[in-house]
């Protein structure tokens, strides 16, 4: 009787649990389609949020369609999966190498993706066409991740070793991109220059449907290893000891981590700082399984950049700015932030 | 710590060697370009100036500034990497790296787009004062926590403290796109382009700090045994540091002002002097500021020669140089405040 009654009691607090999960995930939704409204409706003609709603349900008459289902819809949902794939790529990086300071930007894998990328637009694109772009960006980042990879290599990789390297390669790479922005002709310096900052300025839908299959495929995979990314939270030994191969694992889950960024920056350019903040406001709402960490990291982090490129957008008008320098400006200095409150564990 | 060189008379052997290589470098730097320069003109150009000839004015105008630019830059820039190497106990520190450039270069671009500063006297000054600001916040963040100042959390909060100037500099450029062209000099980093006139008011400070460094070097070999034993043999180590830090914010805002964001020289050089004298600070320094000119001056000839007739910005020739070992250090571990 007292078994079944504890049983009954824990049965309860789990349900309990999830959904407070749930809550959270809703209210996440409802926060992002808020921001969705709102970027849809604010720009340099303001179209209300009522009458934005109204057009979706088709009682405007299509009298919007240019402003709404043009220019704004595939820029909005652009921004959205862009912060949402950074954001899951950070995560995946955190989980991966144990360090709450790791994140694509830092350890130089949107550096690469952005050298792939330039390196395309400057002396491909003419001939090529733009399509290639993501396979340059991504074969960027997993150049120098495999790099990073490797160098920090000494029987197994090390985190610390880890970060240490990339920091170092993200110097180079930062080198080379400079490099090749100062060989660029004059007139493409400082569209490259911009470029480089994050900006997802005039996206249309084509772009929106080649960027797609990176996220439908990417997110759900990362989403498939999250008892993986459970177990490496644990620290390698306990992992090794619950039978996870821990090296393959690793690898498999950085070579998602590194497709997503390098997508996402062949779209967007080189946005910092999302995969750093994003994932941590994940944990702040405090999942402890990766797989609602996922979830929240998603919303999060696409919420972030809509925000970001709708604040880029209107903040100065008519100038359309680039929303990594926006993502900057608060990432920076949360960095900084992450780096005090971490300040015992080094 | 093995070094090679353990007798004075082949310290001051090597020395003399270096020198000459020094001189050699420099001697090549006015010569080699895309018009290559005899060498008796140069010798002409220098001591028997001809305002006729094309070729002298060449020398005169811009492979003289150049040549002094790198010259100048390399040594101070080297010099400060091994101070701050001494300061913070951290093999991996440098003036890059802890984001002494780019807090230079942020206000430098502040005050180039904002205020449209050209004048090289207050440059200079917002050079030192940015320098001085990223040194600070870097060893502040780095500081706080019961471990005190580590090697990791020092790189962290550099990395972290370049990240910060860097955004906010890009921020800046974006508004503000007109202005970009100006300031990528800063952003690259480049010899190219600057009269001699402008970089001379520079130079005081950087021999001014080089020789303030000389002069705690003794000071310097006491702190590197270990800080309670300095205190203990009655050293004024906060006077010390500070005094030590002053040098550095000079010569690491000097080099930015004359020649932009150069990474890695800072890191590399004072290891290779290492590897030569070992850590006596004396000879240290000495040797930092020849390899550190020869190596820029070096990195400035191949920038000029490897893609002719256009140039590779020098700062991405020494990044190229400088990563590998910086990646070389990490590999081989490294003691923290050892």
């Amino acid at each position: 009787m007292f078994t079944l009654s504890g049983g009954g009691l824990k049965l309860m607090l789990k349900n309990l649990k999830i959904s407070r999960e749930l809550i959270l995930i809703f209210g996440l939704i409802l926060l992002a389609g808020l921001i969705f409204i709102l970027s849809l409706s604010f720009g340099s003609s303001y179209i209300s949020p009522v009458t934005v709603i109204s057009h979706f349900l088709g009682l405007e008459a299509g009298s919007y369609n240019f402003t709404i289902n043009i220019l704004r819809l595939p820029r909005t949902l652009m921004a959205f999966l862009v912060g949402a794939a950074l954001s899951v790529s950070g995560l995946i990086l955190q989980a991966n190498i144990k360090n709450p300071l790791a994140s694509p930007d830092i350890i130089g894998i949107t550096g690469g993706a952005s050298a792939g990328a330039i390196t395309y637009l400057s002396f491909f694109s003419a001939d090529y066409g733009i399509g290639g772009l993501p396979f340059a960006a991504i074969l960027g980042a997993a150049v120098v991740s495999a790099l990073i990879y490797f160098l920090a290599w000494q029987k197994g990789v090390s985190s610390i070793r880890l970060v240490l390297i990339g920091i170092g390669i993200a110097a180079a790479v930062d080198a080379l991109v400079t490099m090749i922005i100062v060989f660029s002709p004059i007139s493409t310096t400082v569209q490259s220059y911009v470029w480089l900052t994050g900006s997802i300025y005039g996206t249309n839908w084509e772009d929106l449907f080649q960027f797609l299959p990176w996220v439908i495929i990417f997110i759900p995979l990362a989403f498939a290893f999250y008892k993986s990314l459970n177990l490496l939270a644990l620290g390698d030994k306990v992992a090794a000891a619950l039978g996870l191969n821990i090296q393959l694992n690793r690898f498999l889950l950085m070579t998602i981590s590194v497709a997503l960024a390098g997508s996402a920056v062949a779209y967007a350019g080189g946005v910092a700082f999302i995969g750093l903040i994003a994932p941590h406001i994940a944990r702040k709402m405090g999942g402890k399984s990766y797989s609602i960490l996922i979830i929240y990291s998603v919303l999060s982090g696409g919420m972030i950049f809509m925000a970001a490129d709708l604040l880029a957008r209107t903040a100065f008008l008519p100038l359309d700015l680039p929303a990594g320098v926006f993502v900057s400006g608060i990432g920076a200095p949360f960095f900084i932030y992450l780096l005090y409150r971490n300040r015992n564990q080094f | 710590m093995t070094y090679i060189l353990r007798n004075q008379k082949a310290k001051l052997n090597m020395l003399l060697f270096l020198t000459f290589l020094l001189i050699t470098a420099a001697v090549f730097s006015l010569a080699v370009g895309q018009h290559f320069v005899s060498l008796t003109s140069v010798y002409r150009a220098i001591f028997s100036f001809d305002q006729q000839s094309t070729r002298h004015l060449i020398i005169r105008s811009t492979r003289l500034s150049r040549t002094v630019i790198a010259l100048a830059a390399g040594g101070s820039l080297a010099v400060a990497g091994a101070l701050m190497q001494a300061l913070t106990g951290n093999p991996l520190a440098a003036p890059g790296i802890f984001g002494l450039n780019s807090g230079a270069v942020f206000l430098l671009v502040i005050a180039a787009t904002f205020f449209g500063v050209t004048s090289m006297e207050l440059s200079i000054w917002l050079a030192f004062f940015g320098s001085m600001l990223a040194g600070l916040l870097v060893y502040f963040i780095a500081s706080l926590g019961r471990s005190g100042l580590s090697s990791l959390k020092m790189i962290l909060a550099g990395a972290a403290v370049t990240a910060l100037f860097h955004s906010f500099t890009q921020g800046l450029l974006v508004i503000n796109q007109e202005s970009l062209e100006s300031v990528l000099f800063w952003l690259s980093g480049s010899t190219a382009g600057r009269d001699l006139e402008m970089i001379m008011p520079l130079l005081p400070f950087i021999l001014g700090a080089i020789i303030l460094a000389l002069i705690l070097a003794k000071d310097i070999n006491i702190l590197l045994i270990g800080e309670e034993m300095a205190a203990g043999l009655g050293q004024k180590t906060i006077i010390i540091k500070l005094l030590l830090g002053l040098s550095i914010v000079i010569l690491a805002g000097s080099s930015v002002a004359a020649a932009g964001a150069i990474s890695f020289i800072g890191l590399v050089v004072p290891h290779i002097s290492r590897f030569f004298v070992g850590n006596n600070y004396h000879w240290l320094i000495i040797y930092s500021f020849i390899i550190g000119a020869v190596l820029l001056l070096i990195a400035d000839i191949a920038a000029r020669i490897i893609i002719m007739p256009q140039e590779v910005p020098i700062g991405v020739m020494t990044a190229f140089m400088g990563a590998p070992f910086f990646v070389y250090i990490v590999r081989r571990g490294f003691k923290v405040n050892a």
